[in-house]
C-alpha cells in the first residue's frame, strides 16, 4: 500500500498497517486487512464500499468496541497517541469527549427508558463534570445547533416520540456534545427517507464547515459522499483499494471496482438518453387494457382503541385512484407516513380499503368470497421490503420459493416442483447450491433474489414491490432493479413499484405517483415528471436525491428544505403539504387542491401549479 | 458475522451447541441412565413394588443383599418402589406436560392469530381459570372422580399447566403474526389455519420446548406435592411424592427411607433444569 499523502493540516487519525480478524468456530475470519487511512482537522474523509467490505470494523476496532472474539493489529494513533490496547479507562476518556460517534439506527443506539435531554446531558456531565443543569443548558443549546424545532420540548420528550430524522439530529448533538476533534459517522442515513437524508447530511456539511473538526463518513452511498467529503476512500474485501480527493476518485476512478460502484449509483438523468430498461416509457401506454384499477380508496386505522371509549382514526390513504395497464409499471413515491405501504396491501387485500374499490381484471376484490380471493391471489405477488423478514427463519430456501406451488398447484409431482424451483432460482440468479440454505445464512441481497424467486414461480401478472431495495446497499440495490427490469420485459407483467427515492422509480418505471400524507400530489409519465415537476413536494423529492456528483452534491444539499411531514392523526387543513411548501399562500390553508388534469396523462393536486 | 457462520436450521446448531457443552452432555447422559434404570431395574430384583416382606421390616440400605436399598415400615423392597416411584413421576411428568402443551401451543396460537374479540374472549377465560385457585380444582376434581388415578391427576395437572403455556404462545405469536414472511404466506394464498400451522407452529416451538424442558421438573414437583397431601398416587402405588411423604414421617428413626426418594427427586430436577436452560440458550436468538 503506498504512503498516503500528507495533507498540509494537522492529522487527526492515521490508520496505519490496521487489520482485523475474527476468531469464529471455523477459524480466523478476515474482516479488514492493512488499512492505511488519515483524517486532517477540517476534513471529511468519506469511507465507502458494500456492505461486508470492512468499512465499520475498521473504525469500531480502533474506538475498542468489537467483540471480545476480535484480534486486532497495526496501528491506530488519534492526535499521536496510539489507541490500539490502550487502557479501557483511556479510551472511555476519548469516546464521547473527543471522538464522537453517529451509528446507523438511530432508534436503537438511544436509550428507549431515558430522555432525549438526560442523554445528552449525561454525556456532558461525565466528560465536563459539570452540574445536570449545566449539562441540561449545554444540551438543548447542542439541540438548536442541529436545527431541532422547539428543543425545550424535545428535551423532554423519549426516543420512541420522535420521528426518524429527529432522533439522528438527537445522536448528532449527543456526538457533538463535548466539541470533539473528530465525529465517525457511520451510515448515519441508510434508515431514513431521501428528504430526510438529504437534511442530515447537509446538517453534517454545515458541521463539517462551521465547527471545523475532522468527521469520517462511512457509507455504501455515494451521493452522501459527492455531498460532505472531501477525500473518498474504496474499501474493498476488508481492504483499502482506492483513495484520493472526492472530484478525482467520482469523477475520474482508477480502480475497475470503484468505476463500477459509480457507475451504478442511483442518479436522476432526465438529460441522458433513456435506458434500455425505460425504453417503453411514453410509448402508447392508453392503448393497453386497463387491468387494475382503484377507485377512491381509503384506508382508515382506529388508533389507541380500547373496551370503552372511542377510538381515533388514523386516515392512512386518501381517496386514490389509479390504473394500471397490463404490462405497465407505476411507480409510488413519498416519504414514510405517505401510505405507500397502505396502498400496496389494500391493493392485494392484505388489509381492507376502508372505503372504495380495488378492481383486478374486472373482478372487485372487496367482493369476492375468500377462497376465490386466494385462487386470484397467484396473479398478485409481492415483494417485501426486509428481505430477511419476509422469508419464514425455519423453511430452506427450496421449500420457500417452491411454497406457492404446494399452495395454487397442488396437483404438482414433487419432481415437477422441484425443476420449477431449480428453474426459478437459476432465473432470479441463485446458485443451485444454496437451495438447501436457510435465509440467516444468506446475505440482504440473496434473501431479496429468493423473495423475488417465491413470487415468481407462479408467473403472476402483477408484481407490487414494496421498498424492495431500500434495505440493500448500492450495488446490490442496482442489481435488484436491473434483475425486476428483465423480469417485466421478459413476462410482460404490470409492476407497481413503492419506493421513497425517486432514483430508483426512474430505471423501472413508466408512470409515477407521488403520495404524501395518503393523498395523491402528482401523477404522470416519468419522463414529464422528472423533466418538469409540477407539484413543489415532487421538486422537494427530486431536490433531496443524492446524486454521485461532487461538483453539483454540495450545492444540491444547501438547498434542502427543512421539515418533516406532520402526523397523519392531525393533518394540515387544506392542502396538505402546505406546513412544508415554500409557496403556500392562504387559499392552500383553506381549500383542499383539486385533482386537476393538465395536458392528457399528467394530474397534479396544487393550488398554484401553473405559476409555478 | 457469528450468525452467518453457523449453518443448518435451528434444531441442528441447536444440536449441535448442546452436544458441545460438557455439563449438558452430563445432565443427559444421566437422565437417561435414570430413565433406563427406571424401566428395566426392576426386572433384576425378585421382588414386586406392592410386594411385603415380613421378616425384614425396615432394614436400613446395605444390611441384605435382597433389599440393598433397604426396605420400608411394611417390608417392601426400597428399590424397587424408588424405581417404580421415578417411573410414574416421569410418566406423570411428561404426559403432563404434553396435555399441557398440546392444549397451551392450540388455545394460545389461535388466540393471537385470531385477535380482536376471539383473542379478548380467550384470555379472558384464561384469566378467569389463573384466578381460581388451583389446589381447589385439584381437589374437587380427585374427590369427584376416583382418588390416586393416574388419568385423574394428569387431567388435574394439565388443566393447570396450560395456562401458562397459553399466555406464552399467544405472546410469541403476537410477535410472529406482525413479520413480513406471515403477510408473504397470506399474498400467496395460504388459509389462515395452513398459515398457522405452517408459519406459526413451526416458529413456535424454540420457545415452547425451552418451556416444556423447564416444565417438566414443575410437573414432577407439582406431582410429589400433590403425593405428598395425599392428593395424588395412593398407597399401595408410589410415586417420588409419596415416597418422600412416607419417608419425612419416618425421619429419625429410618432416615434411608426419605433420602433415596430424595435423592433421585434432586439428581433428575437438576438435570432437567440444566437441560431446560442450556435449551434456551442454544435457541434464543440473541445468543445465536
Amino acid at each position: 500500500m503506498s504512503a498516503e499523502h500528507l495533507p498540509e493540516r494537522a492529522e487527526v487519525l492515521r490508520l496505519a498497517q490496521l487489520s482485523v480478524s475474527f476468531r469464529t468456530a471455523t477459524g480466523l475470519v478476515s474482516a479488514a486487512q492493512e488499512v492505511t487511512l488519515s483524517v486532517a482537522r477540517g476534513e471529511c474523509l468519506g469511507v465507502v464500499g458494500a456492505s461486508g467490505a470492512g468499512k465499520s470494523v475498521s473504525f469500531l476496532a480502533l474506538l475498542g468496541l468489537l467483540p471480545p472474539n476480535a484480534y486486532v493489529q497495526g496501528s491506530a494513533q488519534f492526535c499521536g497517541a496510539e489507541l490500539l490496547g490502550a487502557a479501557a479507562r483511556a479510551l472511555d476518556r476519548l469516546r464521547g469527549a473527543s471522538i464522537g460517534m453517529v451509528f446507523q439506527d438511530p432508534m436503537t443506539s438511544l436509550t428507549p427508558h431515558l430522555t432525549i435531554g438526560k442523554q445528552i446531558a449525561e454525556v456532558v456531565v461525565r466528560h465536563r463534570g459539570v452540574s445536570w443543569a449545566a449539562g441540561r443548558a449545554r444540551g438543548e443549546a447542542l439541540l438548536t445547533r442541529v436545527h431541532v424545532t422547539d428543543p425545550g420540548r424535545r428535551m423532554g420528550q423519549y426516543p420512541h416520540e420522535l420521528s426518524g430524522g429527529m432522533r439522528q439530529r438527537a445522536m448528532i448533538a449527543i456526538a457533538l456534545a463535548c466539541e470533539p476533534q473528530l465525529l465517525i459517522a457511520d451510515e448515519p442515513t441508510t434508515s431514513l427517507d431521501v428528504t430526510i437524508q438529504a437534511q442530515i447530511l447537509a446538517l453534517l456539511a454545515e458541521l463539517k464547515r462551521e465547527q471545523g473538526m475532522a468527521m469520517v463518513l462511512i457509507t455504501h452511498d455515494l451521493g452522501a459522499v459527492a455531498g460532505v467529503a472531501d477525500r473518498v476512500a474504496v474499501m474493498r474485501g476488508g481492504r483499502v483499494i482506492e483513495t484520493g480527493p472526492v472530484g478525482v476518485v467520482l469523477k475520474r476512478p482508477r480502480d475497475p471496482y470503484t468505476r463500477a460502484l459509480v457507475d451504478c449509483a442511483p442518479q436522476l438523468a432526465p438529460e441522458r438518453a433513456p435506458m434500455p430498461d425505460t425504453a417503453l416509457a411514453g410509448s402508447e401506454p392508453p392503448l393497453r387494457a386497463v387491468a387494475l384499477s382503484l377507485t377512491d380508496v381509503s384506508v382508515e386505522f382506529p388508533v389507541g382503541a380500547r373496551w370503552f371509549g372511542r377510538a381515533a382514526r388514523l386516515s392512512a390513504l386518501r381517496q386514490v385512484s389509479l390504473e394500471l395497464a397490463a404490462g405497465e409499471s407505476l411507480g409510488v413515491v413519498g416519504e414514510s407516513g405517505s401510505g405507500k405501504s397502505t396502498l400496496v396491501r389494500a391493493t392485494l387485500q392484505l388489509l381492507r380499503p376502508t372505503t372504495g374499490r380495488v378492481v383486478w381484471m374486472g373482478a372487485a376484490l372487496g367482493e369476492l368470497p375468500a377462497g376465490e380471493l386466494r385462487a386470484l391471489r397467484k396473479d398478485l405477488q409481492i415483494i417485501f421490503q426486509d428481505p430477511l423478514g419476509s422469508l419464514d427463519p425455519r423453511l430452506t430456501v427450496g421449500e420457500i420459493v417452491a411454497e406457492p406451488l404446494l399452495v395454487q398447484a397442488p396437483q404438482l409431482t414433487a419432481t415437477a416442483r422441484a425443476a420449477e424451483t431449480a428453474a426459478v432460482l437459476e432465473r432470479v440468479g441463485l446458485p443451485a447450491r444454496l437451495t438447501g440454505r436457510y435465509p440467516h445464512e444468506l446475505s440482504g441481497g440473496e434473501c431479496q433474489r429468493v423473495g423475488i424467486a417465491r413470487a415468481m414461480i407462479l408467473k403472476p401478472r402483477l408484481l407490487v414491490c414494496d421498498e424492495p431495495v431500500s434495505a440493500l446497499d448500492t450495488p446490490t440495490q442496482q442489481q435488484i432493479v436491473s434483475l425486476l427490469a428483465d423480469l417485466k420485459r421478459e413476462s410482460g407483467l404490470s409492476l407497481l413499484f413503492v419506493s421513497h427515492n425517486l432514483a430508483l422509480v426512474q430505471r423501472l418505471c413508466e408512470r409515477v405517483l407521488v403520495l404524501y400524507l395518503g393523498r395523491m400530489m402528482e401523477l404522470g409519465p416519468a419522463s414529464q415528471l422528472y423533466a418538469q415537476p409540477l407539484h413543489p413536494y415532487t421538486r422537494e423529492l427530486l431536490g433531496a436525491v443524492p446524486i454521485p456528483d461532487p461538483e453539483l452534491q454540495p450545492a444540491r444539499l444547501s438547498r434542502v428544505l427543512a421539515g418533516e411531514p406532520p402526523s397523519p392523526l392531525n393533518p394540515p387543513s387544506g392542502c396538505a403539504y402546505r406546513t412544508r411548501c415554500p409557496h403556500a399562500i392562504p387559499v392552500c390553508r383553506e381549500k383542499v387542491p383539486a385533482w386537476e388534469a393538465v395536458d392528457g396523462a399528467r394530474r397534479v393536486a396544487c393550488h398554484r401549479w401553473r405559476e409555478l | 458475522m457469528s450468525e452467518a457462520a453457523v449453518p443448518g436450521g435451528l434444531w441442528r446448531r441447536a444440536g449441535r451447541q448442546l452436544a458441545g457443552n460438557t455439563a449438558t452432555r452430563l445432565a443427559l447422559t444421566v437422565l437417561i441412565l435414570i430413565a433406563l434404570v427406571a424401566l428395566l431395574g426392576p426386572l433384576w430384583s425378585p421382588w414386586r413394588f406392592d410386594q411385603l416382606d415380613w421378616q425384614h421390616l425396615a432394614v436400613p440400605p446395605g444390611r441384605l443383599a435382597a433389599h440393598w436399598l433397604g426396605t420400608d415400615r411394611l417390608g417392601r423392597d426400597l428399590y424397587v418402589r424408588t424405581l417404580y416411584g421415578v417411573r410414574v413421576s416421569l410418566l406423570i411428568s411428561v404426559l403432563a406436560s404434553l396435555v399441557s402443551l398440546v392444549i397451551g401451543v392450540t388455545w394460545g396460537a389461535v388466540a393471537g392469530f385470531a385477535g380482536g374479540r376471539t383473542d379478548e374472549w380467550m384470555m379472558r377465560f384464561v384469566d378467569v381459570l389463573y384466578s381460581l385457585p388451583y389446589l381447589f380444582i385439584v381437589i374437587i376434581l380427585t374427590t369427584l372422580f376416583q382418588r390416586g388415578s393416574i388419568v385423574v391427576l394428569l387431567l388435574a395437572i394439565g388443566a393447570v399447566g396450560w395456562l401458562t403455556t397459553a399466555r406464552i404462545v399467544r405472546g410469541e405469536t403476537l410477535a410472529l403474526k406482525r413479520r413480513e414472511f406471515i403477510e408473504a404466506a397470506r399474498a400467496l394464498g395460504l388459509s389462515n389455519s395452513s398459515i398457522v400451522v405452517r408459519h406459526i407452529v413451526p416458529n413456535l416451538l424454540g420457545p415452547v420446548a425451552v418451556y416444556a424442558t423447564l416444565t417438566i421438573p414443575q410437573m414432577i414437583i407439582f406431582e410429589g406435592f400433590l403425593s405428598f397431601l395425599g392428593l395424588g398416587v395412593q398407597e399401595p402405588h408410589a410415586s417420588l411424592g409419596n415416597l418422600i411423604n412416607v419417608g419425612a414421617q419416618e425421619m429419625q428413626s429410618a432416615p434411608w427411607m426419605l433420602l433415596t426418594p430424595a435423592t433421585f427427586l434432586v439428581v433428575l430436577l437438576i438435570c432437567l433444569n440444566v437441560l431446560g436452560d442450556a435449551l434456551r440458550d442454544a435457541l434464543d436468538p440473541h445468543e445465536r
